[in-house]
């Protein structure tokens, strides 16, 4: 076995326990740490198999924006977490139901899966050559200059989904007080205070 | 011999592991002095004489320090969460240590020489922040809590900025890797870094650095006059010693990061000297002469305007000169001065 074999077993092995916890911790906020670290063995995984860009990005976006959010919420709240454990119960024979449901699906799925003929070739026709370019620049090449348009598209559709959130969540309240931060920095001293000589034992 | 480095496991094994020491110990001897040499710098400001007793001028400080706090009796708070606690100091120290991997010294000395060595720091620099939440939460207390909210926020806002202004570097050189960064720069000494184009952006870089650091005039996180010490509040001893010394890895990464990106690295400044690593150093030691004159000199930011700055004048600044960059680059204005690809382009 070669170094990025035995990296490969205990990437995957850190995972996968990685996730189990993540499940079963009784402690949200430390759910939500076992979820970082399954991100971050996904991401080794990913340098292993050559895709140091998405690895670095998923490392990025998930583990120091997203997870830090998350963790940003479920710190915040109030969670008793005895009643979360009393509902377990009820709720694992759905939940049962629910994960043997999705894996007939895959399974199915999975099972009468074949792609069309020249599927493969076309696919290889725009793919730039691993060899010459590094990934990076592959990826790039074809997002900015292949398909320009569809990425543009998926760009657009994230800003009304943006939009959207602002528009449910904006409101405009007349009864708070705001700081105007112009008319604070425009502002002199000469308006705001004066200098008064005041005796000793007089007071003003 | 050779071959037993370069083919065997334990061969590559071997090799890696004294490179790291051989970048990790004298950075490790460098942070003392650094300590010191910031504790004096603000010292100095404030006409006191700071530390001058441990050793000829207070030299051996810090090793003093490094003692105290090894030997002290490490107090977990009663209702603290013990993994956590433990594992967020060792988290701030483990990321800002692993950082210099891909940080060059000179021409190809760097422990991992990789394509996306931007793309590593940024990632590296994204996890630093949970060391902070992490130790917050885990204190179980208020102080403690209200900080590491705070540098949640704090972190993750500066980085968008930082890395709108790495972006702009990368699309004047065409990479992400350092070396090819810094031979982008290569030139006619002191006018051919990329301080000079790229000039707003690298003082919207440090600031954004100091907050990213949590270093004054930004350090809301610990804010002593209104937090106590943030986060560091339950802590003492050796996992406080980690806290620190990781804070203060991740402002000399910083000053390694301006010294590369804008001020060219291992070049000389003028022609006809040689380049080389001292060269390097001393702008990582100016870069953090003036880290510890911003802490000296400039009060406290309040914490709506910290973010207020972040997001309403940084982000769109800088978002704006990433697409003059790219206009600049493109058209080869200014004498193809942003477009100094190295490789592909």
């Amino acid at each position: 076995m070669t170094v990025a074999d035995y990296a490969f077993y205990l990437f995957a092995i850190v995972m996968l326990v990685a996730g189990v916890f993540t499940v079963v911790s009784r402690n949200p906020v430390h759910s939500v740490l076992w979820l970082i670290v399954t991100f971050l063995t996904a991401s080794g995984l990913f340098v292993l198999l050559g895709a140091e860009f998405v690895a670095m990005l998923l490392v990025i976006v998930y583990v120091g924006a997203v997870m830090v959010l998350f963790l940003f919420v479920v710190m915040m709240l109030d969670v008793d977490f005895a009643e979360l454990k009393a509902g377990m119960a009820k709720y694992l024979p759905f939940a049962l139901l629910i994960g043997v449901v999705l894996l007939l699906q895959m399974g199915f799925a999975f099972g009468d899966w074949h792609s069309a003929e020249g599927a493969e070739a076309l696919r290889r026709s725009v793919t730039p050559d691993a060899a010459e370019v590094h990934n990076t620049a592959a990826l790039g090449q074809l997002m900015y200059d292949d398909y320009l348009m569809l990425f543009q598209l998926a760009g657009l559709i994230l800003l009304v989904a943006m939009i959207g959130a602002i528009v449910l969540t904006l409101r405009h309240r007349s009864d708070v007080k705001r700081q105007n931060v112009l008319k604070q920095m425009y502002r002199k001293p000469e308006e705001s205070f004066e200098m008064k000589d005041i005796k000793p034992g007089q007071g003003l | 011999m050779v071959e037993f480095f370069t083919t065997t496991n334990l061969g590559i094994f071997l090799l890696t592991l004294g490179q790291i020491l051989l970048v990790l110990v004298p950075l490790f001897v460098a942070l003392a002095f650094l300590m010191y040499g910031d504790r004096k710098i603000w010292a100095a400001v404030q006409m006191r004489k700071g530390p001058n007793i441990v050793g000829i001028f207070g030299l051996l400080q810090s090793f003093a320090d490094f003692i105290k706090y090894l030997v002290k009796e490490v107090v977990v708070p009663a209702g603290a969460d013990k993994f956590v606690f433990y594992l967020a100091p060792m988290i701030t120290f483990i990321t800002a240590a692993i950082a210099w991997a891909v940080i060059p010294w000179n021409d190809g000395w760097v422990i991992s020489d990789i394509n996306i060595a931007i793309l590593y720091i940024f990632a590296v620099s994204s996890l630093e922040v949970y060391g902070v939440i992490m130790g917050g939460w885990a204190s179980n207390s208020k102080y403690p809590f209200l900080g590491s909210l705070r540098s949640a926020a704090q972190m993750i806002s500066y980085e968008v900025s930082i890395g709108l202004i790495i972006i702009g570097v990368v699309l004047s050189s065409g990479s992400m890797n350092f070396g090819d960064i810094v031979a982008a720069q290569d030139g006619k000494g002191i006018f051919s870094w990329y301080w000079l184009p790229h000039f707003p952006m690298v003082f919207l870089f440090f600031v954004s650095a100091l907050a990213e650091t949590n270093r004054p005039p930004f350090d809301l996180p610990e804010a002593e006059s209104e937090l106590v010490a943030g986060y560091q509040v339950e802590y003492s001893s050796t996992p406080f010693l980690l806290f620190m010394m990781g804070e203060l890895m991740a402002v000399v990464l910083m000053c390694a990061l301006v010294s590369i990106l804008f001020f060219g690295g291992w070049n000389s400044p003028v022609e006809f000297l040689p380049d080389g690593i001292l060269w390097l150093i001393l702008k990582m030691l100016i870069a953090f002469f003036v880290f510890s004159m911003v802490k000296a000199i400039v009060p406290r930011y309040r914490y709506d305007q910290l973010m207020r700055i972040g997001w309403k004048v940084f982000l769109p600044l800088s978002l704006g000169w990433v697409v003059l960059v790219a206009f600049f680059a493109q058209y080869g204005a200014f004498w193809g001065t942003y477009a100094r690809w190295t490789v592909g382009g």
